[in-house]
Formats: structure tokens, sequence, C-alpha cells
């Protein structure tokens, strides 16, 4: 599979000396190695989910308990968790973490991911979430750390949109 | 059965948990009899109050956390069930009020109805132990079993359609966030 080991490693890395110890996941191509590597490591809570929104739900528990957390999914579950982001998020000022796969961009060979590519930095400036990228291995560590302390100074959700020049390997 | 008089029965017990309640009358209801600084009320985001309580109960092992839902949110989250029963934390207590209806909105009924099974939905999706109550005697009975055991309970408590007069009430969302989380800090400083 041609997904990033190393560069997943280095973003799992990145997330764990930002004291995370929550990660709520839903499973995508680009997320695996990332996935495993939460499952291995005995300090981390790690959450499996039905659908995405849930882990608005979860972050914003663990938020509460004083749990740094952090969300991984694909840009298509950004879009199914649009009413939680707003309606509890934002409305009651949760920090999140977003870690979004940034599918369906340029170099995307599977059609049906096309669509929600075209719409993800549109709709994350419409609700006024701000946004990074994960591009480069030089700039990883750099942009999640500032994504979080972000997140918690702000009090609201920031996302870092994972590119496929940093997750996939051609 | 009116769910007032359930939150009534246990509200004493409810003083040493965490408990997060959904929007309208269940919110409105819990704070007519007294609001704490360990409630928190999800004025929004339906189907979300489960998923909170879950993020507690796994961050917090230690605390009993109490949700307090309702047919028509759990039904907007139905891959809630799934969650918590994967991780099946034993400190959170899972209480769906079932009116049939979507009370707030002017009392459309929801699929439970209709015939849809919330307690035969938990079963199906592995919640460890569940219950459906009729009565306010077996609602505090399962109640304080339920924040006593040691296992994930799902409680169906079926209540008539009825709720308060008003909604709002004089707390603002943000002050009853901001004082929750103040408030689970200090038990963590306590420990």
């Amino acid at each position: 599979m041609p997904v990033s080991i190393s560069n997943s490693k280095l973003i799992y890395e990145a997330l764990k000396e930002c004291d995370i110890r929550l990660l709520s996941a839903l499973p995508e191509t680009w997320l695996v190695h990332l996935i495993r590597q939460a499952e291995d490591d005995p300090e981390m809570i790690l959450v499996r989910l039905a659908k995405e929104e849930e882990a608005v739900g979860i972050s914003a528990g663990a938020h509460f308990a004083g749990v740094k957390s952090a969300m991984l999914m694909q840009n298509h579950g950004f879009l199914a968790s649009i009413n939680g982001i707003v309606s509890f998020a934002h409305l009651y000022k949760i920090p999140l973490l977003m870690l979004i796969s940034y599918r369906g961009t340029h170099g995307e060979r599977d059609p049906w991911q096309t669509q929600g590519g075209n719409v993800t930095e549109p709709l994350l400036r419409a609700l006024g979430i701000p946004y990074s990228f994960l591009d480069a291995l030089d700039n990883v560590k750099k942009r999640i750390r500032q994504a979080q302390t972000l997140a918690e100074s702000s009090l609201q959700p920031v996302a870092l949109l994972l590119t496929r020049d940093l997750m996939w390997e051609e | 059965m009116l769910r007032l008089d359930c939150l009534r029965s246990v509200y004493s017990q409810l003083e040493g948990c965490l408990v997060v309640t959904i929007m309208g009358a269940v919110a409105a209801e819990l704070q007519s009899l007294g609001h704490r600084p360990n409630f928190f009320y999800l004025q929004h985001a339906m189907g979300l109050a489960s998923s909170t309580g879950l993020g507690l109960a796994l961050c917090l092992p230690e605390q009993t956390v109490v949700v307090f839902d309702g047919d028509g949110s759990l039904l907007m989250n139905l891959g809630t069930l799934s969650t918590m029963a994967r991780y099946r934390p034993k400190n959170l207590v899972h209480v769906v009020f079932d009116n049939e209806s979507l009370l707030s909105v002017g009392g459309f009924p929801t699929a439970t109805s209709t015939g849809t099974d919330l307690e035969g939905i938990a079963r199906a999706s592995g919640i460890p132990r569940m219950l459906t109550v009729r009565n306010v005697g077996s609602f505090q009975t399962a109640m304080t079993d339920a924040m006593q055991g040691n296992e994930l309970t799902t409680i169906i408590a079926k209540v008539e359609a009825k709720g308060p007069a008003a909604f709002v009430t004089d707390l603002s969302l943000l002050e009853n966030r901001f004082e929750f989380r103040r408030h689970v800090q200090s038990l963590k400083k306590r420990q």
C-alpha cells in the first residue's frame, strides 16, 4: 500500500508531542497507519466511530475531562460532521483538532472522491474554521503544534488538511 | 409515567455524577428541579449527548457519567450505540426518555411510535445491559442498579409526551459549559 508509513509516523509523533491522549477515527486509506499506531499505543485512547460526527461529542467530553484529543477523518467525514461542529463545537466553544485527509484533489484517481475535494476548502472557509496543510516533512510537527495551540487558545475547531504530497508515495 | 417524576426520583443520586442531557424538555425539567455544576445540557447537536458522555466516561473512568437521552435524539445517531457497546465503559449510564415524540417541535411522532424498538436496537448493537421501564419505581431501581453496577447500561424509560411550558431557561449555554468543565477539573484536583 503506497500510503507513507514514515510520514504517518511523523504525524503520530507530533500528536504525541502535543500531549494528545484520545484519538477518534473512522478509517480511510490514507489514515490506516495512523490508526494502527494508536492501536499499538497503550497511552492512547482510540475510539473507532460509526460516523465522524460522533467525534465532536467525544472530543467535547474529553475537553471537559481535561484530556487533549484529536479527530482523524476523511474530508467526507468532515462533511458528515458539520452539524456537530456548528451546533456543538462552535456554539459551546469547544476546541477540536481535526486532521482531515484531503481526498479528491489533484492526482485523485477515485472518481467518487472528487466532488468532496471541490468543496472542502470553501466549506472550511464558510464555517470560519482556521486551516492549514500538512504537505511536507519539514512542516508537519510545527503545523500540528500550531493548530493544537490555536484550538486550545481560541476554543474552536481548527483543521489540518493531510495532502497527497505527504500521505501518498508513488 | 412523567419524565419529570423520573428525574425527581433520582435527583439526589445525581449529585455525585457527571450528567449530560439533551436539549428541550429534558434540560428544562432537570433545571427546574435545581441546576447543579455537574449538569451539562447539550442544547443542540441532537444525537451527540451520548457521544459526549462516552468521551467523559472513557477519560474519567473513576467518575459515574449519566446521559439523559431521548428517542428523537438517539434515532438521529443510532451508531452511537455501537460505539458505546464497542468500548462499554462501566461507568456510563445511558438513559433514553422515550415519549415516542419530537415533543419540543409540536409532538410529531417518532418511529418508536410505529414499532421501532430502542431496547432491541441497543441489544443488537452489543450494549451489555439494557432494560425498558414503565413506572417511576422501576426507573428508580434501574438507575440505582446501573449507577452502582459495573456494566454499561441503557435504560429505556417510556414516558408520556408531556413537557414543561417553556424550554428556554435563564442559564446561558456558555455559562453552563464553563462551569461544568471547571467542576470536572475540580474533581480531578481532589483526587
